[in-house]
């Protein structure tokens, strides 16, 4: 029996790409062990291919992993899971607002019923105006909004984001990293995070989970003891880069060219 | 304007000066010229061609025998019109190209995108799909005949031909290369088979059956002259040879110019169903028009 309070388990998590030409054996992740509480806000970091999305793709169902279990657990009438992807990968042909229902068209939810669902989401996320608008009309900062929106109008018990505002500048990302920190303490939502920001990682997560170059593995658990609600202003404390330089040292560690270039 | 250039007298050698669109008045006449020039221009080149055409046949460098004139076009247009077997023979081709290109249409797209989808049809399919696109298709007439003969059948089924192959190619490949991305996002949300294919693959396939389309009008309009001449049953290619047997080039220019504003008139309906289906996609002329 896994634990009441748990919304993620994962135990022994292998993957293993195929290549299509050799058909040599690729393992991106190498048994990956993670727990995720109720509530809890959780990033992943960790260097470049070293199969964050991999791993993200497998709790959402989109890839299956070679070996290794992964439990999920469904509170409430909505989705287990929903996922915000890197790209805000609108469907270009459909208005923003049939783009932020489209989820709960795909879990049976009539068009008409679903639009009218989809109308405080849009709300939330600060794009009200603009349903009727295609994508093509919506900067990038919006079309990633209408992203998010998308992902919580299921109502999932777990969020699951990969890099979701790695497009955006700089002022764009604050406001959303605000934004994400109040519908989280709003909804009551699980979020697993994925981000290369380490700043972004600490100042929004309860964890941040480092992983290993590949084959990709839990490195480090790192649990941000800073007190909510956080400011921006935190971001500037000592506390605060502490945590950022012990997550960087852990990341450079594990880049060769980063290691050699601060040993010169 | 001339106080910026003594305080700064460099940019006489070392600036280029950027200055902001000057909104001319305009008279009414230059306004409506300028929103309509394309028509302007198009019309313009048309009427030209047929005034220097005319004029070459009153003045003898044109020979009328061969290349008739417009006007004597216009005369034959209305000799024809008058005559009840002009109608039946227009009658008999229109019918040819409608049930011919409803046919491959409804037969091409949804062929198309199940053969496009599944890899294992597309793998099974695409030989023949490029033995029977890369086949010269009048070649197959004699053969055609053979199967069902002279009649409207055969004419039918050459225009379908014409269309079928032309819409199914492009439509295979718009759904193989279908954005992943989008499929992902639709696997992710657990949709089913079915709103997959309606809400990515047939939205993002459209442009792909479009240029299909565009390419199947002007073959399926080959088609239908080829096979009326070469039957010599009834329409109106069997119109045509019938005024070349007259050695008449007027006639035969009309019956020609019936089949070219045919072919406009489609390709400006299609451009018209285009438009509406991409509504979602900037389209270069609206930028255009916001200058
Ligand atoms: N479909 C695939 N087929 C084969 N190999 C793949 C596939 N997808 C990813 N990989 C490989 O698996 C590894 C992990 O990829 P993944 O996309 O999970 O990395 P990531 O941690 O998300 O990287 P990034 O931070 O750059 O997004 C990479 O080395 C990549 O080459
Ligand atoms: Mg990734």
């Amino acid at each position: 029996m896994i634990d009441q309070s748990l919304a993620l388990s994962a135990r022994g998590v292998r993957m293993e790409y195929r290549d299509r030409s050799t058909h040599q054996g690729f393992v991106a992740l190498e048994s990956l062990d993670l727990d995720i509480r109720q509530g809890e806000f959780v990033s992943i970091v960790g260097p470049s291919g070293c199969g964050k999305t991999t791993f993200i793709k497998i709790v959402n169902g989109l890839l299956q992993a070679t070996a290794g279990e992964i439990q999920l657990r469904k509170i409430g009438k909505g989705r287990e899971d929903a996922m915000v992807f890197q790209d805000a990968s609108l469907f270009p042909w459909y208005t923003l607002v049939d783009n932020v229902s489209y989820g709960l068209v795909c879990s049976g939810v009539k068009r008409k019923e679903a639009r009218e669902r989809s109308v405080p989401f849009i709300k939330l996320v600060g794009l009200d105006g603009f349903a009727d608008k295609y994508p093509y009309e919506l900067s990038g900062g919006m079309q990633q909004r209408a992203n998010l929106a998308r992902a919580l109008a299921v109502d999932p018990s777990l969020l699951l984001m990969d890099e979701p505002f790695a497009a955006l500048d700089s002022q764009t990302r604050e406001l959303m990293q605000a934004e994400l920190l109040r519908i989280w303490n709003e909804a009551q939502k699980t979020v697993l995070f994925i981000t290369h920001q380490i700043d972004e990682a600490v100042y929004l997560s309860d964890r941040v989970i480092v992983m290993s170059a590949r084959p990709g593995r839990v490195l480090a658990d790192i649990r941000i003891e800073i007190p909510r609600p956080r400011s921006l202003d935190v971001k500037r404390t000592t506390e605060f880069v502490r945590y950022e330089e012990q997550i960087w040292r852990l990341i450079a560690k594990q880049i060769p060219a980063a290691q050699s270039g601060s040993e010169a | 304007m001339t106080q910026a250039s003594n305080l700064f007298p460099a940019a006489e050698a070392g600036f280029r000066t950027i200055r902001p669109r000057t909104r001319v008045k305009r008279s009414r006449v230059s306004r409506w010229y300028r929103r309509h020039e394309r028509a302007v221009l198009g019309a313009t080149g048309v009427i030209a061609f047929f005034l220097l055409w005319q004029v070459g046949a009153w003045v003898g460098v044109i020979d009328p025998f061969f290349f008739s004139s417009p006007l004597a076009v216009i005369a034959a247009g209305i000799g024809d019109v008058q005559t009840s077997v002009f109608w039946a023979d227009t009658k008999v081709s229109f019918f040819e190209l409608l049930i011919g290109s409803v046919l491959s249409l409804a037969l091409a797209v949804p062929l198309g995108i199940v053969i496009g989808w599944y890899q294992r049809l597309t793998y099974a399919f695409d030989p023949w799909l490029n033995f029977f696109n890369a086949l010269p298709r009048i070649a197959m007439l004699p053969l055609v005949i053979l199967w069902v003969g002279l009649g409207v059948e055969m004419k039918i089924f050459i225009v379908f031909l014409g269309g079928f192959f032309s819409i199914i190619m492009p439509t295979v490949e718009g759904v193989r290369t279908v954005d992943r991305q989008f499929l992902d996002v639709a696997r992710s949300f657990r949709a089913s088979q079915r709103l997959l294919l309606t809400s990515i693959v047939v939205p993002a396939t459209i442009p792909f059956i479009v240029t299909g389309i565009r390419l199947a009008v002007g073959r399926m309009l080959i088609g239908v002259i080829v096979a009326e001449l070469f039957a010599q049953t009834e329409g109106l290619g069997v119109m045509i040879a019938r005024a070349e047997a007259a050695m008449r080039s007027d006639q035969m220019m009309f019956g020609i110019l019936i089949f070219t504003i045919a072919g406009i008139l489609t390709t400006e309906a299609v451009g018209i169903l285009e438009r509406y289906f991409q509504r979602w996609r900037p389209s270069s002329e609206e930028v255009e028009e916001g200058m």
